[in-house]
């Protein structure tokens, strides 16, 4: 391969005219084609087609039943005049604010700590990862047994703080959410915490060691250093948490399947009840356009602060 | 990038011995400190698996105790026996093997050549194509799962593993993150191999397939532990029993047995040693996978 001489024209460029170089912009057309088409096919049917079919059905009324129906905006009309859509809105956007800072910091602190030259660091970062890869079903089972309010761990231990009454967690109103939460944000530290590292190995360690000859202490070189030469990871970080987080979908359908009451339900269970469980499309489309407009909107303000803040 | 923290005063000539000695004092210290810390919360971080390995030891009664005995008075292994008898899990965990696996397979295959396609022939379209994949990337799945599930369910295939398999072969993301390491492959390697005549679809199976394998371990093994461990996909799309994978599997079983405590335990064990399995052999695919998809 290598030993290819460089010396050889070009191919295409000379020697072949006009004639050659669009019959080989052709061929190259049909090979690219050719290529991309068998994942395409799939690619177009279950993923393009849906998400633009996803609009039209919000104007619709259609269930699984009748004929498809043009309806306007009466979708929506009837979802701002619904409350259990303002609870789910409410409650996801309560899940994000916890889920998102809780994860970030988590996420850097432990990438910080293990980004340190220490023997055994290998065996740290397997730990913190390895609850991202476990199943949400098993996190979510576990941790309903760890938080349950009479006899479990967790309230084991908070008595044993002095905390005479503990919270009830999954089976309270008030603390199923931060419940939730607190599970959520143990599984996804791991992966964070693999794109913060990435991000630090990218400093120039020379900057650190400038930074120390003139005597600047750790948090001084962390807060001038390390979190300046963070941002387009903690960019990166700030989006797909965010995302992620008005996703939430399956860790709340198995800890706690949106309650109680309606305590920890989100936008991502009430597009499923409605859409698959009711069969309701038209009205379940209109909630997965107000879901996909909230992450749209997040995606473009947080790129707008990133650049802003990179001139 | 501004840098507040290197003023012009380093012209004056780094300060001498003594203070070095007690510079390197202090990062021991700071080792140490470091390696306390690290070990109390990998520990805390750890606590809910040692829970569960100790709970699918013991008996019911035991799970709760008060206070928590973190080693089984009398460790019952036939907790892991006793539960192929309770749950067909012996069935699930043959259809989630199966799905993981053909999903996995089909990923790669034609991610991986797709993304040849992106990367490395010159087609008019081509960008415009490749925005869309990466526009949908950005699209939360739930937005789209109901026409995705009435295109299903017109076409016959709800409760079914052709609908799953059909739904997770072709991602966008394989195509990005392979796309994103091809880019990588310098030119000039296919441009010689197309002068000693090779074609595109041997540059890709000969030259590029085999300079890629870490990216191909990484989206397999991505790949593969999404599917073993996804919940929401199977629990729209299965209906029956028979085809239900260990994720539906576990989560009945809680739903039917729930004082079962000790049992439950076994279970997500259960459900979760393949995948520690697999986590270990392929740890460093792992960590590259996720932090190529995570640069831009």
């Amino acid at each position: 391969m290598a030993s290819t001489p460089t010396t050889l024209p070009a191919p295409g460029v000379s020697g072949g005219g006009r004639y050659r170089a669009t019959r080989r912009r052709r061929s190259s057309t049909w090979v690219g084609w050719s290529f991309i088409l068998p994942n395409f096919l799939g690619f177009a049917t279950l993923t393009l087609v849906p998400v633009i079919a996803s609009l039209a059905l919000s104007f619709l009324d259609w269930d699984s039943y009748s004929t498809p129906r043009w309806v306007g905006l009466a979708n929506f009309e009837r979802m701002i005049h619904n409350d259990t859509f303002w609870t789910a809105l409410r409650n996801t956007a309560y899940y994000a604010v916890g889920h998102v800072p809780l994860t970030l910091a988590a996420a850097l602190g432990f990438a910080v700590l293990l980004n340190q030259k220490l023997r055994g660091v290998q065996f740290f970062r397997t730990a913190l990862f390895f609850p991202y890869i476990t199943s949400l079903v098993a996190v979510a089972v576990v941790w309903n047994m760890l938080l349950s309010p009479d006899l479990g761990p967790v309230n084991q231990f908070l008595r044993g703080l002095g905390i005479d009454h503990p919270p009830g967690w999954t089976t309270s109103t008030t603390w199923a959410m931060p419940a939730v939460i607190v599970a959520s944000v143990w599984r996804d530290l791991g992966y964070y915490m693999i794109l913060y590292l990435a991000g630090l190995q990218t400093i120039p360690a020379e900057l650190y060691e400038a930074a120390q000859v003139d005597g600047a202490s750790g948090w001084q070189r962390f807060w001038h250093i390390t979190v300046p030469s963070l941002r387009p990871t903690t960019f990166f970080v700030l989006i797909m948490l965010t995302i992620s987080s008005f996703k939430v979908f399956d860790l709340i359908q198995v800890m706690t399947e949106g309650g109680p009451g309606r305590s920890t339900l989100v936008l991502s269970q009430v597009i499923f009840r409605e859409g698959i469980t009711q069969g309701r499309f038209g009205y379940s489309s209109a909630v997965s356009m107000v879901l996909f407009v909230i992450v749209l909107t997040i995606t473009v303000v947080q790129f707008r602060w990133q650049r802003r803040s990179e001139r | 990038m501004t840098l507040t923290a290197a003023p012009p005063t380093r012209t004056t000539p780094p300060p001498a011995d003594p203070p070095v000695r007690g510079r390197r004092q202090l990062f021991s210290v700071r080792r140490v400190f470091a390696y306390v810390l690290l070990t109390v919360l990998s520990v805390a971080v750890l606590v809910p698996f040692a829970w569960m390995v100790s709970s699918s030891l013991k008996l019911d009664a035991e799970v709760f105790s008060v206070p928590i005995r973190w080693i089984p008075a009398e460790f019952h292994w036939d907790n892991f026996t006793r539960i192929w008898e309770r749950i067909p899990l012996l069935t699930y965990l043959r259809n989630s093997v199966f799905l993981s696996l053909t999903i996995t397979a089909l990923q790669v295959l034609t991610g991986s050549f797709a993304a040849y396609g992106f990367a490395k022939v010159r087609f008019p379209g081509r960008d415009a194509l490749f925005l869309a994949y990466i526009a949908t990337i950005a699209v939360p799945w739930q937005a789209y799962m109901v026409p995705q599930y009435i295109i299903m369910q017109k076409a016959g295939l709800v409760n079914t593993h052709l609908s799953l398999i059909l739904l997770q072969a072709f991602s966008a993301f394989g195509v990005f993150l392979m796309r994103q390491y091809y880019l990588t492959i310098p030119d000039e390697l296919s441009e010689a191999a197309r002068l000693d005549g090779l074609s595109e679809y041997g540059i890709w199976a000969r030259i590029v397939l085999p300079l890629s394998k870490p990216a191909l371990a990484s989206l397999a093994l991505l790949t593969f532990v999404n599917t073993w461990n996804d919940y929401m996909g199977p629990f729209i799309y299965l209906t029956d029993n028979k085809l239900w994978t260990i994720q539906l599997g576990l989560r009945s079983f809680v739903g039917l047995y729930d004082a079962e405590y000790a049992m439950i335990m076994t279970g997500s064990v259960l459900s979760v040693l393949p995948i520690l399995v697999i986590f270990l052999l392929g740890q460093k695919y792992f960590v590259q996978g996720i932090a190529t998809s995570g640069m831009k």
